[in-house]
């Protein structure tokens, strides 16, 4: 491995197993809950799940990294661990900096508008009140939440599933990240917001950052990624160029 | 440990795309030499408090933020900041002050009571608020890496903003009950300071139980409730420990109670009749040391947790 390259993210040998409280029975009902506790048995239903199998590799600044592979492969698992979110069970994550990941789920704070959200989110992610001023408007602009009416002055919780992704998505991507892990993020705007979010993936990395993209637009992965990792069931199949482990990835879906 | 699927079929992988085979420790080894750090791991105690005043804007910006929101639903909107106190006091005025005359023999009821109704408010909102510092903002914390601890922190300064609006009325309350302003007053001010980082410390251990528990969200009002009986909130303390009939050392413990402590500490800054003579004993000594004891403990244990929260 040339040595001119620079890690931003080595993931060695990572193992990550954990609980699944929700698999439980009779887990609403009152008596059943107080008999549990009085009779200190195991929980039956709580499972382990071996999502993440020893996985390891090392990314490096200004790479784009596409993680590919079927629904249950632990692909969201495993951008969690490297955020830091997820313990692993086995093994370790290094990361240059903080990594930050953008989820779909992921709601800010939905009664406050989206002005204070962005200021809030500018703070939180460590940025100064004079850098988020300057800022603001390339924020607000970026989401495309004005473009239909004045909607950035109104409570977050008012915002539909897309315009609140948008919007997280442009904060976040505000600041220039080290490390950026995106899940399914781009996949909930429209295409002139896929279009913008594509543009601003390839500046951070230009700014030497890396970037992380799980999406299950193949499209989207070779447009967006030039390395791809193809994860399947918590095993990773194959590392190398996108265009040639989606071009393998979807030969293998089309023959099942 | 349940296998979820069958490996996969052996793929006729190209050999320039299968994942390299990496030698036990040479990862390790590749991170170490270009000062990579541990994903997850908790900074150490030194480097999370310089994190944390990295935050500081972050911290009253959200304070003030949540304190604006609180209300904005309501039609009076921030008006609402004052009339609850208030009302508070009004319904306690009725309860304690006419139907169940605890009043006899505590000169200057209302101020007495009023004051009492809004340092206890502070504590118990804040104890409160902690509880929900961490699950009611767990967006937030999955979503953005700050240190964790300015949530709480945060929220006990909301409710140290919110008590401001509080001391305004009692201002008012106090004139109309014909207490002028004299120099003593001055003395609501480490008094307050004291509660504030009791109150935080608190919190923060608060925080960090509801956010692997959620159960004790469920539990607090019943033991605040409790505690505000014990406190002497309602009526005077000093008068009911009076005399024998307590053993000493409930005596002891009802005097060395925070709430109590700082209740009666606001009591003597602003109201004439409330002497020294009504203050249990190193009453200042005893409100430092649960500032300090509490405010560090607190942070401390908050800190201990660092990693996990928001997991899961």
């Amino acid at each position: 491995m040339a040595e001119s390259r620079i890690p931003t993210v080595v993931v060695d040998d990572v193992h990550i197993t954990y609980k699944v409280n929700g698999a439980r029975t009779g887990r609403g009902s009152a008596t059943s809950a107080l008999s549990r506790i009085a009779s200190r048995r195991q929980i039956p239903g709580v499972r382990e799940v071996h999502a993440v199998r020893g996985v390891s590799f090392a990314a490096y600044k200004g790479e784009a990294i596409g993680l590919i592979g079927s629904n249950g492969s632990g692909k969201s698992t495993l951008l969690k661990a490297i955020a830091g979110l997820l313990p692993a069970s086995r093994g370790r994550v290094h990361t240059h900096g903080q990594p930050s990941l953008l989820g779909v789920n992921a709601a800010l704070m939905s009664d406050l508008t989206g002005e204070r959200n962005v200021v809030l989110g500018g703070l939180a992610m460590g940025m100064s009140r004079a850098e988020i001023r300057e800022r603001y408007d390339e924020i607000v602009d970026f989401s495309g939440i004005n473009e239909k009416g004045d909607f950035i002055t109104l409570p977050m919780r008012t915002y539909s599933s897309g315009m609140g992704a948008r919007l997280r998505f442009s904060i976040a991507a505000a600041k220039n990240h080290d490390v950026l892990l995106i899940d399914e993020a781009l996949s909930t705007g429209d295409a002139r917001f896929q279009q913008r979010s594509k543009a601003r993936i390839l500046e951070l990395r230009q700014q030497a950052g890396t970037v992380f993209l799980v999406s299950h637009n193949n499209k989207s992965i070779t447009e967006t990624c030039d390395r791809a990792l193809w994860l399947e069931a918590g095993r990773l199949r194959m590392d190398g160029p996108a265009k040639e482990v989606m071009a393998e990835y979807e030969h293998f879906t089309k023959k099942r | 440990m349940v296998s979820q699927t069958t490996a996969p079929a052996p793929a006729k992988t190209p050999p320039h795309l299968s994942p390299p085979v990496y030698a036990s420790g040479e990862l390790a080894a590749l991170a170490a030499r270009h000062g990579l750090t541990v994903s997850g791991a908790r900074p150490t105690l030194a480097a999370y408090v310089r994190q944390l005043w990295g935050r500081r804007h972050f911290i009253t910006a959200f304070a003030t933020a949540k304190l604006t929101a609180q209300y904005s639903q309501a039609k009076l909107g921030q008006i609402w900041q004052i009339m609850t106190p208030l009302l508070n006091a009004t319904v306690y005025y009725f309860i304690f002050g006419i139907l169940m005359k605890t009043k006899h023999g505590v000169p200057d009821f209302v101020p007495f009571l009023v004051t009492g109704v809004f340092i206890w408010t502070f504590t118990s909102s804040s104890i409160t608020a902690g509880t929900r510092a961490i699950s009611g903002n767990i967006g937030l914390v999955r979503a953005l890496h700050f240190p964790r601890a300015s949530l709480p922190i945060s929220l006990a300064l909301q409710q140290l903003q919110q008590l401001l609006f509080s001391l305004g009325a009692l201002v008012l309350i106090l004139l109309a009950f014909g207490q002028y302003p004299r120099p003593s007053w001055l003395l609501a001010v480490p008094a307050l300071a004291l509660q504030a980082v009791f109150n935080t410390g608190v919190s923060m251990v608060m925080a960090r139980l509801a956010a692997r528990t959620p159960d004790i969200a469920q539990l607090t009002p019943f033991v605040l409730r409790t505690w505000m009986y014990a406190s002497g909130v309602m009526w005077s303390m000093d008068k009911m420990l009076a005399g024998d009939r307590v053993p000493h050392w409930v005596k002891l413990a009802l005097e060395a109670n925070p709430a109590a402590v700082f209740i009666d500490l606001m009591r003597f800054a602003l109201i004439d009749s409330f002497g020294g003579d009504q203050l249990p004993p190193h009453v200042w000594a005893v409100a430092a040391g649960w500032a300090l004891v509490c405010g560090a403990g607190g942070f401390i244990y908050f800190w201990k947790a660092e990693e996990s929260y928001g997991r899961g």
